[in-house]
């Protein structure tokens, strides 16, 4: 996983309240291998017109969004599916973070799994920022993680918030898993004191 | 430590194993549940050469891909390539990992990932259930903890038996009183959404209590809680009751004969105790709910079948105002008209919110001596309900009304398998999402129950299916 550190970067406004997954990757794209290359899933339907011709008026199509890498989105950003793909493609056409005042809970963990920062901030902010990259379209944005906090195009300084922990995974690019493992010990203790008290759900791997 | 607890705190706490300096918590998974979808956790596991801890503990289903046509021809059946790999894959995958249950696409007991396990028993109270898919909040109506992870995490599941959690709070949903004919669970879950709206439940497991939930079959409150998830919470349960345990009684994967008392003294000690609090509570008549329908492209865009599409410019909230714009603009109608009088071009029975057996007689029952007047398709959510069905013929009454009798999948919910809707078609659907392009690009649905999809079909429009009962 690649770290997560500092970015400062163009923008593209995105801001549409419950925007779900469906609509940031629509579902037949997610048989493809990752190796096919997820950035021309990314809003799909909506960035491209039947005939697979961009919309020229789509906000990612237009010239000065089409190098940002910070997408600003409405409150409960990402919700419906559960699929991880809209991360894949989010990232694989340059994103590294999304501004919201709110996720699902879904979305923000498989941007976390994937190294994709999910900032949030309060909606009046959230809403002047979109403002502000609306207004002057390709104007950047500027995202500080170890110092939690968000610089807008008009220069003001926002803080936000975020779990200690994730933050260290996002600055080291940690796996997960690893460090779960480094628990195994714990785990095996949970296990025999659990299946103690409910034997019929004994794993086979824990029958003698 | 004798403070009265809810049933999702005392489930919750049990399945602790560690935790972070952030509060998150290392959480242990009974089961787990995967289909097609995410290869990605398989792909990763192996190129880290990591290993699935409990094999027997993830059940694995292929339904999204699968074709709900020509079942007798197995693998063949596929046409599209690209899904055939994906119904290869999992079974690749699973024998990789070890993981025996595998309902493939020629299994007796194939079908849909939310649908079988609790043919199987699998799901049971006091679990915490994982799946590759939101809608694992299904099992919640065991009296489980089940919600869906992204792919990541569930190569989490798989290779550690854990997953890391926040922990939502509880918060209770009341449907008292008695529900009126023709009005069933997936009413009743829509007429939670509206009222408490598509991110009511953010942040919360619900409990759904009340004299109405209690009524509610086992069927019914798995349609209940599958969408939970549409109104933002990640899992809602209903209380164990002896409508659990006769279900669970003798399944395959439920506690046998020698076990059984001490599983059920357990069970029974998971109910919210008399005074628990809960940081939200939402309370709903029952008798007020009436047969239910979508006209909009988000789950709290509902109304009552009898009533009108509501003027977007009457809501306060400027965003859902917006939102309803777009929403009647993209599905083609107009405010002030009524809901009855849309006209629909498909109907689509099925998926896991309401492709069970009940759900089949209730359409059924509409169905019955009266004819399809726009193409309507029956898909079973497993082989087992199929067989049963058929053992009770109702195939032969969807075939004789003009109704197509398909094979277990998802089919037409999520347009997986070529089953979809053209553009600009409108349907009326049992399954759970009317979010734009859901069924095929362009499509427009209206959520409803089964009952109300068949009077949908033998009428051509979304009737009031009081008027065919
Ligand atoms: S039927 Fe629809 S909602 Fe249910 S698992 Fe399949 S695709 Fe998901």
């Amino acid at each position: 996983m690649e770290p997560f550190v500092s970015l400062t970067a163009v923008a593209a406004p995105y801001y549409f309240a419950d925007v779900d997954t469906d609509r940031i990757i629509p579902h037949r794209f997610l048989r493809k291998p990752l190796s096919a290359g997820y950035r021309n899933f990314l809003f799909h339907d909506e960035r491209l017109d039947a005939e697979g011709r961009e919309r020229p008026d789509f906000v990612l199509n237009r010239p000065p969004y089409r190098s940002a890498r910070i997408l600003v989105g409405g409150r409960n950003f990402g919700c419906g599916s559960a699929r991880e793909g809209a991360v894949y493609a989010l990232q694989d056409r340059g994103f590294r973070a999304v501004i919201a005042p709110g996720y699902a809970d879904f979305f923000r963990e498989n941007c976390m799994q994937n190294g994709v920062l999910p900032v949030v901030l309060d909606e009046s902010i959230v809403a002047a920022i979109a403002g502000q990259i609306q207004a002057s379209p390709g104007s950047t944005v500027a995202i500080d993680l170890p110092g939690q906090a968000v610089r807008a195009p008009d220069g003001t300084r926002h803080r936000f918030e975020i779990d200690p922990s994730r933050k260290e995974q996002l600055l080291r690019g940690l796996d997960d898993i690893g460090l779960t493992l480094q628990r195994t010990a714990a785990i095996d203790a949970f296990e025999s004191a659990y299946y103690r008290r409910v034997p019929w759900l004994r794993p086979v791997a824990l029958r003698q | 430590m004798c403070a009265a607890m809810t049933m999702f705190d005392k489930i919750w706490d049990m399945h602790v194993v560690g935790e972070r300096e952030d509060g998150e918590q290392l959480m242990y998974v009974d089961y787990n549940v995967v289909s097609e979808g995410p290869f990605y956790a398989f792909n990763g596991l192996r190129q880290e050469g990591r290993g699935v801890r409990h094999p027997d503990k993830t059940l694995a289903m292929a339904d999204h891909y699968a074709p709900t046509t020509g079942r007798d021809r197995g693998i063949d059946s596929v046409a599209d390539p690209e899904a055939r790999v994906m119904i290869e894959q999992l079974a690749v995958n699973t024998a990789w990992a070890g993981i025996t249950r595998h309902y493939g696409l020629t299994h007796p007991q194939q079908g849909i990932m939310h649908v079988v396990p609790a043919e199987l028993g699998m799901p049971q109270p006091g679990m915490i259930i994982t799946g590759a898919d939101s809608h694992t909040s299904t099992n919640g109506a065991f009296g489980a903890c089940g919600f869906g992870l992204g792919a990541s995490q569930v190569k989490h599941v798989l290779a550690t038996q854990t997953i890391w959690l926040r922990k939502p709070k509880p918060m209770r949903v009341w449907v008292d009183g008695t529900l009126g004919g023709g009005v069933s669970a997936k009413d009743v879950i829509l007429a939670i959404i509206a009222r408490i709206g598509v991110g009511g439940g953010v942040g919360f497991a619900l409990e759904y209590a009340g004299s109405a939930i209690r009524g509610l079959s086992m069927e019914g409150r798995m349609t209940l809680c599958n969408m939970s998830i549409e109104a933002g919470a990640r899992m809602g349960m209903v209380a164990p009751d002896g409508k659990t345990f006769e279900h669970l009684r003798g399944r395959e994967l439920a506690p046998q004969a020698d076990e059984w008392a001490q599983a059920e003294k357990f069970w029974r000690s998971l109910l919210t105790d008399e005074g628990a609090q809960f940081p939200r509570e939402a309370r709903l008549q029952g008798d007020a709910i009436e047969p239910m329908a979508t006209w909009g492209t988000s789950l709290d865009e509902a109304g009552p079948v009898g009533g009108r599409i509501p003027d977007p410019g009457s809501f306060a909230d400027p965003g859902r105002r917006g939102r309803a714009e777009k929403a009647l603009a993209y599905m083609g109608l107009t405010p002030g008209m009524p809901i009855a009088d849309i006209q629909v071009d498909r109907v689509f029975i099925g998926s896991c919110t309401n492709a069970r057996l009940e759900d089949l007689r209730a359409a059924a029952k509409v169905a019955r001596g009266r004819k399809a007047r726009v193409p309507a398709m029956v898909v079973p959510g497993s082989m087992t309900v199929k067989r049963r069905a058929e053992e009770e013929g109702l195939h032969e009454v969807f075939l004789r009304a003009g109704f197509e009798w398909r094979d277990p999948g998802c089919s037409m919910c999520v347009s997986a398998n070529g089953d979809r809707l053209a553009p600009g078609e409108r349907s009326a659907s049992t399954s759970n999402r009317n979010f734009e392009g859901r069924q095929g690009r362009g499509s427009r649905t209206h959520i409803v129950s089964p009952a109300m999809a068949a009077a949908a079909a033998v009428s051509g429009r979304l009737a009031d299916v009081r008027d065919f009962l």
